[in-house]
């Protein structure tokens, strides 16, 4: 865990530094009143002008303090204040997403195994095959044509109507809940294919083992062996996917909020990256990988929890 | 049964390398099938909807939508195969010493796999493109860059295995060196897996191409790529639904073929794998 994420901070230092370019260079190529001497003090103030190592040793210590520095953009906040205010939203999705991956996947893995070479098998089979070559980005587009400008069901950018403010809390959670449809749906879509792939795998492996054998041999109901013996064993491999599909939903996060406007991390990442704000793209790529240790923490641990034969080797 | 019968019997490969040689003829034929030149504006003929003159219609500039598609391939696949071949490279390298010497450097290597599997890949491709500057070289290389992981492990595990077998001890025996064990006795015997993970790959890293030019930081314009048509679709919604419509529809096709052609190659290969 702490050598991982001793690595993290040095690959993340290390990706921003050695990149040609300076990020004084922003503040004062436009500006026809700089001079050398201010570029130097600018270095300066963002200690550019110690050697690499120094300059590593520093934002490690800041960063252990939670000081991410401060934004080289001009509103000049601290990159931690930043993501936090947008983090909140990003996760919130990521967990909508998940729960629907979840809602999704799992019931077709588990049908199209149980109804192996049936015609739901078939053409979920399909859906799954060609889930993994859509680009999502893409499939938004298709959606905010469709939903958002042939119909006009579905907003197709924000969080938030106009009128917002105005409208009745019933209203005011409808509002959100149109604006959220889209992007939380793309956001899923990715991990659908993948999640209900393994669970036909693992179902179809869990089906020919010998203890649901002897639980049909016992007379149990073919719902009762499914439901019951086959379905937990299936299921407990799936923890770890989901952990490892964390990464993947942080990353796309980049992709459908700024797709959507959605004020959330992503969104404040891409910004970020093309203003070369040093200290906010290092500030979000270290927060991403964490996220992503944690996740698979998580999985780990709750790995743990469900099956006893993991904790005892 | 050997492979090309195989290769025959499996229609779901033979529709995907129908697909991946008719991309490769498109791009390849690109300068004779683009009806119009790529970067030929028209501004009298702005965001035409589909019609006889113009197959897919014109972008915002009045430019021939197919023909930039049709020489939108050819980065595809440019992209495709360099940075595949970059991921296969250091994978491949790296699996097998790890998997060959074990002890230290491997732990050493797969510490490192480990580290690298923790950054969401599209953050940290983003954050180094966009400090690198954003061009169709260093797009392939950063791919490339980002992508090995998967092939190291992979490689690593056929080492750990093939290493034990009786041709490698033989080999030993007689005194070859290291490097002619890894390269010439073990890594022949690694190849299935590779060619299939080289085949899935080049469908991910066009898929990570077109998002990248989708959002600004790929191949940049005027350089038709299918990412970036995308993006004047996007800029477009409201009144250019062609735009969006086809570019998407070429990488769909596309990397359905990669992939069909790559699991096609796993099931003729190695019957084992099959599922």
């Amino acid at each position: 865990m702490i050598p991982l994420l001793l690595g993290i901070t040095i690959i993340c230092f290390f990706v921003m530094r050695l990149a040609p370019g300076s990020p004084t260079d922003l503040q004062t190529q436009m500006n026809p009143k700089s001079s050398v001497e201010m570029k130097e003090r600018l270095k300066t103030l963002y200690e550019l002008d110690k050697p690499i190592h120094e300059q590593y040793w520093s934002w490690l210590k800041k960063i252990s303090r939670g000081d991410l520095g401060i934004s080289f953009s001009s509103d000049l906040r601290p990159v931690a204040a930043k993501i936090m205010e947008r983090l909140p939203i990003t996760i919130i999705l990521e967990f909508l997403s998940l729960l629907i991956i979840i809602a999704v996947a799992i019931p077709i893995g588990v049908l199209s195994a149980v109804y192996q070479d049936s015609l739901f098998d078939k053409i979920t089979g399909v859906f799954v095959f060609i889930g993994f070559a859509v680009p999502t980005f893409w499939l938004a587009l298709l959606l905010m044509i469709f939903f958002g400008i042939q119909l006009g069901w579905l907003p197709i950018s924000g969080l938030r109507s106009l009128n917002y403010e105005y409208l009745t809390p019933w209203m005011q959670f409808v509002d959100l809940a149109k604006h959220l449809a889209l992007p939380v749906f793309i956001s899923a879509f990715g991990g659908l294919a993948g999640l209900s792939r393994y669970m036909r795998a693992n179902m179809l492996e869990v089906i020919r083992q010998d203890y649901i054998m002897t639980a049909r041999a016992k007379g149990l109901s073919e719902r009762d062996v499914i439901y019951k013996h086959a379905l937990r064993n299936a299921l407990l491999p799936a923890i770890t996917i989901l952990g490892l599909s964390i990464p993947g939903l942080i990353g796309g996060s980049v992709i459908f909020e700024t797709i959507f406007a959605i004020p959330g991390m992503g969104q404040l990442f891409y910004m970020a990256v093309m203003a070369r704000d040093y200290p906010t793209v290092m500030g979000i790529l270290l927060i991403g990988a964490i996220l992503t240790l944690l996740g698979n923490l998580i999985a780990d641990v709750s790995y743990a929890v469900a099956d006893p034969r993991i904790r005892l080797s | 049964m050997n492979f090309w019968e195989m290769f025959y019997k499996n229609k779901l490969m033979l529709t995907g390398s129908g697909i991946v040689l008719l991309f490769f003829l498109i791009s390849l034929l690109a300068p004779w099938l683009a009806p119009y030149d790529f970067g030929q504006i028209d501004l009298t003929n702005v965001l035409a909807s589909p019609s006889a003159s113009h197959l897919f219609g014109t972008d915002q500039l009045g430019r021939d939508v197919l023909s930039r598609m049709i020489w939108g391939a050819r980065i595809s696949l440019k992209v495709g195969f360099a940075a595949t071949g970059v991921a296969i490279i250091i994978g491949t390298i790296l699996g097998a010493v790890s998997g060959y010497y074990g002890g230290w450097i491997d732990a050493a290597i797969m510490r490192f796999v480990d580290i690298m599997l923790c950054f969401p890949t599209f953050f940290l491709i983003l954050a180094v493109i966009a400090f690198l500057e954003p061009s169709i070289w260093n797009i392939m290389i950063i791919i490339g860059l980002t992508g090995w992981m998967g092939v190291t492990r992979l490689v690593r595990a056929d080492f750990i295995t093939l290493k034990e077998r009786d041709f490698v001890q033989a080999a030993k025996v007689i005194g070859a060196s290291d490097l002619r064990i890894i390269f010439l006795h073990i890594l022949p015997n690694a190849m299935a897996s590779i060619l299939v993970a080289a085949t899935l790959g080049i469908a991910g890293a066009i898929l990570t191409e077109s998002a990248l030019s989708f959002l600004g930081i790929g191949v940049q314009p005027p350089t038709p790529s299918w990412g970036n048509i995308l993006t004047a679709g996007k800029d477009n919604i409201d009144i250019a639904w062609w735009l969006s419509l086809y570019p998407g529809l070429a990488i769909l096709i596309t990397v359905v073929g990669y992939n069909l052609l790559g699991e096609g190659i796993r099931d003729a290969l190695d019957p084992r794998l099959k599922k």
